[in-house]
């Protein structure tokens, strides 16, 4: 698998009244060719500010990157002109917003919307800009799309904007697809349709997805590989099966734990107490250890470096040191891991 | 990742724990009118308007007494006095020397000082002459700048009128602070009368809503469709001129903005769910408009106010502008204004201090009225 | 569409009628004579003159024959003005004042669109506190004192322009600039704030995110989104721009409108005020409401079902 997209030690601050809010710390991560990366956490994590910077939407001027490479097939993109990369977003890389509510342009009709990436990208004409938008809605499942095109987007309900707003995305055959929280806003059913569509269309194009959400649950439907964020940093990173079924970090023990199943009904959800840290201020030492039942006294004084787990795992947690107590996750979560594994998520679907 | 050499290994053991720091909230909890409050008293520009509004509303009650000169104290022998202040009167720039200046032209030097003599009565011992411009014998070629000492020429060098006077000798400094006031007093009760008939008006209309809604509605449509232009003017012409009068002109259609606005706030609240809950417990009307509705509608009630008081002021100085205000010798900043348009090519100091102090309070009370409405703003609270 | 418009004109009518009610029985209550300007008359002159004019009818009977010829469209002589019937009048005096109105509406908007979108680019920039202050004094300072501004500066000290009266074009620049100053700061400063908003919306993220330049932005996504807002406060704007004409034209002495409303009030001539005021208000309703299908027209949000 080739790297498509490669983040190294990425630091996004934000200059803000009460002084610089350090969003994302120093993360590290890459995205292979036709893969899905979920990124998951808390709101607030800095997972989205992550998904920005990927495509220089920061607000500006109080949002910027503080230091840090992404490679872009291998083309460090932080150094763009605002020229350049104009021409990389929408083409290359391209974005999916959260709520789809609010993020078309309420006074342009949708097919015109469509169109004008293909327009200023691809250089095609109007005909075919138009044709090729038809096809578009086509793809993303719309009924009627000639009726569609020349409606706004208040015409529209909010799992059919969210296809259009991922007909934009898909436009210009991007190679990255980033989807912020894609189906945060809109009702179980429609979420998974929505999915479902966007499964079916990595199938057809093979772009590599980044697909940010808070959802565990969506993360095993999609994801290839996770990597669990909390407080500006990677936490915890593996494949979709090393986090279900083989957790390391007390964090994502806890995202696992507060997911609702429908296998036992009898036990607790084990929640994790107390809300993120400021960001203002960024503790020392290990930012979760406030909230951590299994913190070590190190944790105050010492940041924990990524720990090897396997070729494939890598966990950010004084506890997998080799002189650290042996700790085991909590039953509650331990049985869990046990029932995902069991049941097997994602692979026995894909194949 | 190999950096485990120098970890300290003695600290690797389980973290001990004094009390529950998870559940800490950092920084203290404010109400909103105290984000409002502490949001205003930091608007800089805010905070200047209103420290000037005092300072106009205080010697709009005390200006006028700080001389011995009446409101209707006419003495044509002092009439068009410039201004001449005393600490003041050695810096000519300022215009408080007690001299009128003009430019003055002819054919030649002599001419052009023979019409500035004219035009000050003659009296040559008391006028300066600069030569600007010799000139070459041609039609108004030559200029020259008079400076005509007016209070040495009348002998009344002892005499201070800080703002000179006007076209029948009283006293300008006098009546500026008096029409202030009068310009206050009309914007202060137009402004609560509107606020209060249109707070009732929308309140009622919004709060009973139905029938009640749907007949006070039609009646406000048509009223708000009335220019309150037409109706002003009409008003003032069949009432008998004079403070009361144009106060009722300027509240007849006045109050309808405000209780447009209040009523469009109590519908949005009225279907919110804090006043849905209060009902369902059996909260008494009463209760419910004093303690959810009124305290929630404040904001914009008070901003509101803020801006009708500038432009209630603006329409009593229109009106006397176009000749339909008070009647002299009663004196108001739009009267005031309007005599300094008559005298603007001779005598601007008539109309300079007038028109700069309707322009600063417009100017205030527009300003405070921006501040309170980003105090109000919640996405404005730092 | 057909049915709220049907509606709006009704509303229209009715709001005329009342306005024509008032001001018919407002002018039977002005003190004095309705014949004052013709105080030289004798007794039985007047008599005559009363008996010509109808004057001596009981008051319903003169309202419902004003109401009859006004559905005519006659407004009746003017007994100050040399007996010239009102309407003759009005269609004189109409145009200057058209004219200043339409020179300041259109001027004052589009500078004061485009001080609004240099001030939001440049974002507390000094461009922006410029544009603001700029507003604010616009928004602030009363027209007259602006009109004497200009008249005192431009005209009487550097004469730049005509003092008053009315003539070439060049008359008009001094009242245009003191009338669209309302205008122009309230377009600038609604332009700033609606502009700084939508920059910030979500959807504009979704254009930037598709690679549209900074120049696409504004412009396409940008503003027209912040301009449909604006349409709302120019009901407001025309409203200030009669007020104006009142007095600016009062201060450069042009034969408009405004002008004509002063001095018939200062005559005391019942005709010509009614059918002043009557102008004004059928202006001042017409306005609101193309404002109002002009929204409807230019937001596609909007859809008008049955009555609402």
């Amino acid at each position: 698998m080739s790297k498509l997209l490669e983040v190294k030690d990425l630091r996004v601050s934000f200059n803000t009244y009460n002084g610089e809010v350090q969003a994302v710390r120093g993360v590290n991560f890459e995205l292979n060719k036709g893969e899905t990366l979920a990124i998951v956490g808390e709101s607030g994590s800095g997972k989205s500010v992550t998904s920005k910077s990927l495509m220089q939407l920061l607000p500006a001027p109080q949002g910027f990157i503080k230091s840090g490479e992404i490679l872009f097939e291998g083309q460090d993109i932080t150094k763009l002109s605002n020229r350049a990369m104009q021409k990389i977003r929408g083409s290359e890389i391209s974005m999916i917003f959260q709520d789809p509510m609010s993020s078309l342009n309420p006074t342009m009709k949708v097919g015109r919307q469509i169109m004008e990436g293909l327009i200023k990208h691809q250089g095609l004409s109007k005909t075919n800009a138009k044709n090729k938008s038809l096809e578009l809605l086509k793809l993303v499942g719309i009924p009627n799309p000639e009726v569609r095109m020349t409606q706004y987007p208040h015409q529209f309900s909010g799992g059919m904007r969210q296809r259009v707003v991922i007909a934009i995305a898909l436009a210009c055959n991007p190679k990255v697809l980033i989807a912020d929280e894609p189906t945060t806003a809109l009702d179980v059913t429609i979420q998974a349709q929505i999915l479902e569509l966007m499964k079916g269309i990595q199938d057809e194009t093979d772009s590599a997805i980044m697909f940010i959400t808070h959802d565990l649950g969506v993360v095993a439907n999609v994801a290839d590989r996770v990597a669990v964020m909390y407080a500006g940093k990677i936490v915890e990173v593996g494949t979709t099966d090393d986090i279900f079924y083989n957790a390391k970090h007390p964090y994502t023990w806890g995202l696992l734990g507060s997911m609702p199943t429908l296998d036992d009904d009898e036990e607790e959800l084990f929640a994790i107490p107390g809300s993120p840290p400021d960001m203002l201020n960024p503790p020392k030492g290990d930012a979760f250890a406030p909230r951590n039942e299994f913190a070590l006294e190190i944790d105050k004084v010492m940041e924990p470096p990524m720990f090897k787990v396997s070729d494939t795992h890598y966990a950010a947690t004084w506890l997998l040191h080799e002189d650290a107590p042996h700790i085991e996750p909590p039953e509650a979560v331990k049985r869990r891991m046990q029932g995902f594994s069991n049941t097997g998520s994602k692979d026995d679907k894909k194949k | 990742m190999d950096k485990n050499n120098k970890v300290p290994k003695d600290l690797l053991v389980p973290m001990e724990r004094k009390e529950d720091e998870s559940e800490k909230i950092s920084g203290p909890s404010r109400t909103f009118m105290q984000d409002a409050r502490r949001t205003f008293f930091k608007n800089i520009v805010a905070m200047i308007s209103v420290v000037l509004m005092l300072f106009i509303g205080i010697m709009s009650i005390f200006g006028p007494g700080m001389n011995e000169h009446g409101l209707d104290d006419q003495d044509l022998s002092r009439a068009k006095m410039p201004p001449y202040v005393s600490a003041l009167k050695n810096i000519p720039w300022l215009g408080f020397d007690g001299t009128l200046k003009g430019k003055y032209r002819g054919a030649d030097v002599e001419e052009a000082t023979q019409n500035a003599y004219a035009r000050y009565s003659n009296n040559d011992d008391f006028i300066d002459i600069k030569v600007l411009d010799e000139g070459d014998g041609t039609k108004d070629s030559a200029v020259v700048k008079a400076k005509y000492h007016v209070y040495e020429a009348k002998d009344m060098t002892d005499e201070y009128f800080w703002l000179g006077t006007d076209t029948l000798g009283r006293d300008q400094w006098t009546r500026l602070w008096l029409g202030t006031r009068v310009s206050l007093i009309i914007a202060l009760v137009a402004a609560v009368i509107d606020l209060f008939i249109g707070v009732v008006y929308g309140g009622v209309s919004a709060y009973y809503g139905g029938r009640v809604d749907n007949v006070m509605q039609r009646i406000l449509e048509i009223l708000i469709g009335i220019p309150n232009l037409v109706v002003i003017v009409l008003m003032i012409l069949i009432l008998k001129p004079g403070i009361t009068s144009i106060v009722l002109a300027l509240t007849i259609t006045g109050w309808t903005g405000m209780a447009r606005i209040v009523r469009g706030e109590v519908l949005k609240l009225k279907e919110q769910e804090f006043i849905l809950a209060a009902r369902t417990l059996g909260t008494p009307d009463r209760r419910i408009i004093g303690k959810h509705l009124i305290p929630n509608i404040s904001g914009i009630i008070i901003i509101n106010t803020m801006f009708t008081i500038p432009s209630a002021i603006f329409f009593e100085a229109f009106l006397s502008f176009i000749g339909l205000g008070l009647v002299p010798p009663e004196a108001s900043l739009g009267t005031l204004v309007n005599a300094g348009f008559e005298n603007i090519r001779l005598y601007p100091y008539l109309l300079v201090f007038p028109a700069a102090l309707i322009s600063i309070i417009m100017i205030a009370f527009n300003l405070i009225g921006d501040g309170l409405r980003d105090a109000f703003d919640p996405k404005m609270h730092k | 569409m057909a049915r709220y418009l049907l509606k709006r004109v009704i509303y229209m009518l009715i709001t005329l009628f009342i306005i024509a009610t008032i001001s018919f029985f407002l002018m039977k209550m002005l003190p004095g004579s309705p014949l004052s300007a013709a105080d030289k008359l004798s007794p039985e002159q007047r008599e005559v003159v009363m008996d010509k004019y109808n004057l001596n009818d009981p008051v319903p009977v003169q309202y419902v024959r004003y109401l009859a010829n006004l559905a005519q469209g006659d407004l009746g002589l003017s007994f100050a003005f040399d007996n010239t019937p009102v309407s003759k009048i009005l269609m004189d005096r109409i145009g200057p004042s058209a004219q200043l109105g339409a020179q300041a509406l259109i001027f004052g908007t589009i500078l004061g669109i485009l001080f609004g979108l240099i001030a939001a680019i440049s974002h507390n920039g000094v461009l922006d506190y410029t544009s603001t202050i700029i507003a604010v004094l616009g928004t602030s300072i009363p027209s007259f004192v602006f009109a004497g501004l200009l008249q005192k500066f431009l005209a009487v000290e550097w004469d730049l322009f005509p003092v008053a009266l009315w003539g070439s074009f060049s008359h008009t620049i001094l009242p245009t600039i003191a009338l669209m100053i309302f205008p122009l700061a309230t377009a600038a400063r609604f332009t700033r704030t609606e502009m700084i908003e939508v920059l910030g919306s979500d959807f504009i993220e979704t254009a930037r995110a598709k690679g549209i330049s900074e120049y696409g932005i504004i412009f396409k996504h940008g503003l027209r989104n912040a301009l449909i807002p604006l349409v709302t406060v120019m009901g407001p704007m025309a409203v200030s721009l009669m007020t104006g004409t009142l007095v600016i034209e009062q201060i450069f002495a042009v034969p408009g409108i405004g002008k004509q409303f002063v001095d018939s009030v200062m005559v005391n001539d019942p005709p010509t005020i009614m059918g002043t005021t009557l102008l004004f208000a059928f202006l001042f309703v017409a306005i609101i409401l193309i404002i109002d299908l002009l929204y409807v027209i230019i937001d596609p949000r909007i859809r008008l079902s049955g009555g609402k």
